[in-house]
């Protein structure tokens, strides 16, 4: 099933990440107009809290996990230019295969329902479902597939 | 410090206690008043009530009271708080003062003494005039007072007192002077405690009371202050409920202020100390959330309040101050017992404090232009050396319109500001901020949170130019990003590495972190690893590199002086480089061809190497070296000549490079492993600089092994069809480190024969036939046979094995013979062996015959000697040769249970054979104990009897078991001694003695033996005479009944019936004729006896020694002699 873009606050992803399951990237797109490293370093650190939220789930649940992760971290500031401050919010999801999907979220002027994250998600672990489909893609390597590209663009903040 | 204008005022941060001023204490001379005033300050728990005491002069001057204001109408208030109101009320206005007086009840002098304290009170109520401060009178007394109302002379001089010196009776006490002083101070202080929160309630009434003054327009600084004040004696009072409302109150109404350029600081710096009193009550009350709320709520509205543009870091500054503030504001709950958890704990404030610190050093360096001289006069100067109000400028104190009073002033203001704050030291603050951030994400399990700001630590000291720390925080942090495989981030710290290599002139981490920008994991442009890869070849030829981008000029120009330094100095222009651990540009694996290689072949050995850098590389020598299993650190020399490369080579970018190494291995090292303990790579050269890159192993670095767990993911998904390109795929070339050595295939036959299976204890020959098959003279042939090592160990002790077939071995012969020398075999040349076994016990064994020799051989045109064997292995099985049984019986063949003294019986043995083979009997023979041998020793029965399968041999012996005295016993009977071979065997092999130990008997004694002496055989109508012997064996006379039965076959003569009497170990003898009448087996006549004193002993058990019948002949035609002599 594929999930159709449809509502008005899908697309204000500032940055969107796939991480093996090993932790390394897979995929990094964030919004070209900003520091393309400090997104790495969002999404690197952002890790530390997957991790946490999968082994505390592995502890007590076993196999009734909800791939949905939610906030990862309170909301934080974080700076446009300098002087101007914006808010962004970070959101984690893993599949069942421990590949972790990360959506750091500007969240300046208007706050996310939770569905809505949801949603970007569902669309977004679909996507990444065809692309493993792919009998030319060796799992394990980085996704370079312009399907993936496209829904990924479309849930990204539009500039310029 | 520097940052000391953002730090809070101690006076805000800390707990406000009751102010109370004790007087008229002699502290330093008076042994009393000293114990009195360690009892009130000593020992302060928190059970105590919160008073901070100060021990003043009586005369001391208290801060004037200023008149007070009857009407607000034409005040316009010059800020929000005075700079001293706080410490004012901390430290100066007592809320309380105590007047300490040494005046006993009946003091002998009472009326001076009490117009001398009525005098002391009214200096103190002067010094306090206007102020609502409280007054009590505390009485040092040496005698212990009596219960109250029963001193009448005491209530009298009390009331006296009181009213001398317009006192209550409640601020009047008595101290006494006695032993339990703790005591009563601590009923005093709670009496103080009191008075002091009347005190700062009236207090707090006295500020309400104005609000009904103050009008909106031209007081809201005022509804501010006022409720700073209530909120602040609320905290004095220990109302901190109340206080936090009143906090509250203010918080809000100080961002109702109209902000504007010139008050933004005060407005800010107002918010930021309500702010602070808010959370800290917070965090007092158990309430974390509500203190993170309240300062997210705080942050929201005050980081766009920047003000004035000119001085933005100023702002940047206020913001760190919150987030730190906050963050030790967290700690410090948490040190109380509060628990933070992973996405909420004071790091991410001291992280946010760092990041504004870092945005402060940014704008500093945008807004303070070096250059500018510093004005003077000195416009921050004020006449008083302090500001009168929290947050405002100097040069324009009290100053609350919207426009700066005076633009010139102004503008040197603002320009000592950025002049002062450039000599912040901001790296130092950052660094401080991030350590912070780091020590608590580590508590709270964030790994890759605290990598993060060690980079940004890193960055700090990098930018600080203290390049060491910087290179210290980054080589940390790099391997955690390197096995997490960010190589973004990586290539990123890498780059700001090398910057501070290159800063600082350190060749070795310079030529490093070119080697991994060069690699395969940076992200870096082509042209940026251009540029890098010919500053490393500049390096490599002991030049000075181009200096780094974004490197500030100055530092380049020092750093420029340190690289011509470092490439004068002579010497030291060798450098090892462990790459292993990185992922230099050139990449490197090695391999065995196989796993293994016979020591006759030579070993190969290839080394892959690859260039992944934009410019081909050339490099002087490559080696590699290995080492076997038993020196395993010991770099074998003898082997590594083999494999070095010492030319000019090159490396194309992209382009696999590979490098064969053959050598042949030494003979010793057999059996041993072959390990590649590193691989060298030699870049630069004599001329400049040699850097041997080193690899540990078979090459391979930190990122290879999951480059090859994807190849083989990718191979496995695309089957048989890779596998063609797979040879140039350089992910899937897979690394063999070790081989092992292996001895050389031999060439010779080794058959055995023998017939199988063995018997047991028999000498078994196994004939061995070793034929060459070698090309040359195999020398020094040994030959090692027996029981294979490993088996049950009981078969080693019941296997024996022998060279010598001539004779039967014992038991010392080993298991296995070792070693047995054979000579040399010629080519073509056939060698025979017979080996001897010897199974003790039966069942299966499996036997080794290893057959070693030496032979000289070429390899790639080296002679070795190469020690070859070869084995073979047999299962024989061991069985029994033939069975022995063995019985008694009597002489007239009937089985016997137990055996007669004194009386003949018969051991009849029986040889069943079950071997397949046919078996040779030599002889047998019985070693008797006990027993006699009733006849004399004859020669075997079984002598070179031949048995086959199935067959038996049966002997017979007539034995007779003496008297004994311990008789009715059992006793062993001997031993039944076989002696045999196969048949088979040679003529000349030994026999084998097989011992069959013989059952026991069990012996009895009779009372009376009888036996009959009687032809073999009668003839009809022939006189056959039989003497009957009566023994008597035992001690006593025995009378004897005998009677015979008359017999149809036989006439007879003599007594029929007798009774008679025989001695103790005498005999009678019976003489009977019978004469038979028929022909053929009859039965004789029966002889009844019985013993009337013995009756246990029937005539039954007599008659079984009787025989019972005899054949009779008929009648001959001639008669013979001696039966008629007979008769």
């Amino acid at each position: 099933m594929r999930l159709t873009a449809r509502s008005r606050n899908t697309n204000m992803a500032v940055c969107i990440a796939v991480i093996a399951k090993e932790n390394y990237p897979l995929y990094i797109r964030s919004v070209p107009t900003q520091n393309e490293l400090k997104f790495h370093y969002t999404v690197h650190t952002s890790l530390d809290v997957v991790e946490e939220k999968i082994s505390a789930v592995g502890k007590s649940l076993g196999d009734q996990r909800e791939l949905y992760l939610g906030l990862l971290y309170p909301t934080e500031d974080y700076k446009l230019k300098p002087n101007i401050l914006n808010w962004r919010t970070r959101y984690g999801y893993v599949t069942n295969s421990k590949v972790k999907f990360v959506i750091v979220v500007d969240s300046s002027n208007t706050s996310l329902r939770d569905n809505e994250i949801r949603s970007m998600f569902r669309k977004l672990h679909n996507s990444f479902t065809d692309v493993m489909c792919n009998p030319f893609h060796n799992p394990g390597d980085p996704i370079q597939s312009k399907a993936f590209d496209g829904i990924v663009s479309g849930m990204m903040v539009q500039t310029g | 410090m520097a940052g000391s204008q953002w730090e809070l005022p101690p006076e805000l941060c800390c707990r406000p206690m009751a102010f109370v001023a004790l007087t008229g204490l002699d502290v330093v001379y008076n042994a009393v008043h000293r114990a009195i005033w360690d009892a009130f300050c000593a020992n302060r728990r928190a059970d105590r009530v919160p008073i901070s005491f100060k021990v003043l002069p009586g005369d001391h001057e208290y801060p004037k009271c200023r008149t007070k204001r009857t009407s607000y109408e034409w005040y316009i208030p010059k800020g929000i708080l005075k700079t001293g109101w706080m410490n004012k009320h901390l430290n100066l206005v007592p809320a309380l003062v105590v007047l300490f007086y040494e005046l006993d009840w009946d003091d002998p002098q009472w009326k001076e003494k009490q117009s001398e304290c009525a005098t002391k009170v009214e200096i103190v109520r002067t010094s306090l005039q206007g102020r609502n401060t409280k007054v009590a009178v505390v009485l040092i007394q040496k005698k212990t007072p009596l219960p109250p109302g029963e001193d009448l002379v005491a209530s009298e001089r009390a009331a006296a007192l009181c009213n001398a010196c317009d006192l209550s009776g409640k601020s009047l006490f008595v101290l006494p002077h006695t032993d339990h002083l703790v005591g009563y101070i601590i009923r005093l202080e709670n009496a103080f405690y009191e008075h002091a929160q009347t005190y700062y309630y009236t207090e707090i009434r006295r500020v309400k009371s104005h609000k009904e003054f103050l009008n909106k327009t031209t007081h809201q600084l005022l509804f501010v202050r006022h409720q700073f004040k209530i909120a602040f004696f609320s905290e004095l009072k220990q109302d901190t409920q109340n206080a936090l409302k009143y906090y509250r109150t203010a918080y809000s109404l100080v961002h109702e202020l109209r902000a504007h350029e010139t008050n933004m600081l005060e407005i800010k710096t107002m918010a930021g100390f309500i702010n602070y009193k808010i959370c800290r009550l917070c965090f007092q009350h158990n309430t974390p959330l509500d203190a993170i709320a309240q300062f997210r709520k705080h942050i929201d509205l005050c980081k766009k309040k920047i003000g004035s543009a000119e001085l933005a870091f100023e702002h940047a500054a206020w913001m760190s101050k919150q987030f730190q503030s906050f963050g030790e504001l967290f700690d410090e709950a948490i040190k109380l017992g509060l628990t933070a958890i992973q996405t909420q704990n004071p790091g991410f404030y001291y992280q946010q404090a760092a990041c504004y610190s870092q945005d402060r050093k940014q704008q500093a360096q945008q807004l303070c232009q070096a250059g500018a001289s510093y004005p003077s006069p000195e416009p921050l100067e004020t006449q008083s050396g302090a500001l009168d109000f929290y947050g405002q400028r100097p040069w324009r104190q009290g100053h609350q319109s919207i426009d700066p009073p005076d633009a010139e002033k102004e503008k040197t203001g603002i320009l000592a500001l950025q002049i002062k704050e450039r000599d912040v030291p901001h790296s130092e603050l950052i660094i401080a901020l991030l350590s912070n951030a780091v020590a608590q994400f580590k508590k709270y399990k964030c790994p890759r949170m605290k990598s993060h700001l060690m980079v940004q630590m890193g960055e700090e000291y990098y930018h600080a130019k203290d390049y060491t720390k910087a290179l210290k925080l980054l080589d940390y942090v790099m391997c955690d990003y390197r096995t997490e495989r960010w190589w973004g981030l990586l290539t990123a710290i890498l780059t700001t590495a090398l910057r501070c290599a290159y800063l600082m002139a350190s060749v070795k981490d310079y030529i490093i972190y070119c080697m991994e920008l060069l690699g395969r994991a940076s992200t870096l442009k082509e042209d940026h690893k251009s540029r890098i890869e010919k500053n490393l070849m500049k390096v490599l030829m002991n030049e000075v590199p181009d200096a780094e981008p974004e490197c500030d000029s100055s530092s380049v120009s020092a750093a420029r002086s340190l690289w011509s330094d470092r490439m004068a100095l002579a010497g030291s222009n060798e450098l090892t480089l462990e790459v292993q651990d990185y992922i230099p540009f050139i990449q490197c694996k090695a391999k065995f061809q196989s796993p293994s290689f016979h020591v006759d072949q030579p070993i190969q050995l290839q080394v892959f190497l690859r260039a992944d850098c934009p410019h081909p590389v050339s490099f002087n020598k490559l080696a590699v070296s290995l080492s076997n299993q038993v020196t395993t650190h010991f770099h074998d020399a003898e082997y590594n000549q083999w494999c070095v490369v010492e030319e000019t080579m090159s490396l194309l970018p992209g382009k696999t490079k590979c490098y064969n190494f053959s050598f042949v291995a030494k003979t010793e090292d057999v059996g041993k492993k072959i390990e590649m303990a590193g691989i060298e790579v030699m870049l630069g050269g004599d001329s400049g600089r040699c850097v041997f890159v080193n690899w540990r192993g078979a090459g391979g670095d930190a990122a290879s092994t999951h480059e090859a767990l994807q190849a083989s993911r990718s191979s496995r998904r695309w089957g048989r069809g890779m596998e063609a390109r797979q040879a140039l795929d350089w992910d899937s070339l897979t690394i063999q480190h070790s081989t092992m050595i292996i001895s050389r295939v031999p060439k010779i036959s080794v058959q055995l024969s023998h017939q199988p299976p063995a018997l047991n204890n028999e000498m078994y020959c196994i004939s061995l036939t070793v034929q060459s098959q070698e090309e040359g003279v195999a020398k020094d042939v040994k030959l090692t046979a027996g029981l294979k090592p490993g088996q049950d160990a009981n078969l080693g002790q019941t296997t024996h094995v022998t060279l010598d077939g001539s004779k039967v071995c014992d038991d010392t012969a080993p298991a296995l013979l070792p070693d047995v020398p054979l000579g040399d075999l010629k080519p073509g040349e056939k060698l025979e062996k017979c080996v001897y076994v010897k199974c003790v016990s039966t069942g299966p064994r499996v036997f080794l015959f290893h057959v070693a020799y030496s032979i000289d051989t070429t390899v790639e045109g080296r002679q070795i000697v190469c020690k070859c064997h070869k084995d073979e292995t047999v299962t024989i099985e061991t069985v029994v040769p033939f069975e022995v049984s063995v019985k008694f019986v009597s002489t007239k063949f009937e089985p016997l249970d137990r055996v007669a003294l004194d009386i003949p019986f018969l051991l009849m043995t029986d040889i069943l054979s079950s071997s397949p083979w046919p078996l040779l009997l030599a002889s047998s023979s019985l070693q008797l104990l006990t027993m006699t041998s009733n006849t004399p020793q004859l020669q075997s029965q079984l002598q070179e009897v031949v048995l086959q399968t199935g067959e038996s041999a049966s002997e017979c012996f007539c034995l007779r078991c003496p008297p004994l005295t311990n008789s009715n016993s059992t006793v062993a009977t001997g031993q039944y001694l076989i002696s045999w071979r196969r048949q088979s065997s040679s003529a000349d092999s030994p026999f084998i003695q097989t011992t069959v130990t013989l059952p026991h008997v069990i012996l009895e004694s009779v009372p009376l033996y009888i036996h009959a002496d009687l032809p073999s055989f009668g003839r009809v109508r022939e006189s056959l005479s039989v003497r009957y012997h009566i023994e008597n064996r035992t001690a006593l006379v025995q009378e004897v009944e005998m009677a015979v039965e008359p017999s149809d076959a036989f006439m007879f003569s003599g007594l029929k019936q007798v009774r008679l009497r025989i001695l103790p170990g005498s005999e009678q003898q019976m003489l009977y004729n019978y004469y038979p009448l028929m022909a053929g087996y009859q039965t004789l006549p029966q002889l009844n006896i019985s013993l009337p004193r013995c009756p246990t002993t029937n005539t039954h058990t007599l008659r079984r020694f009787l025989p019972q019948r005899i054949f009779v002949k008929p009648q001959g035609r001639q008669l013979d002699d001696v039966s008629i002599a007979a008769a």
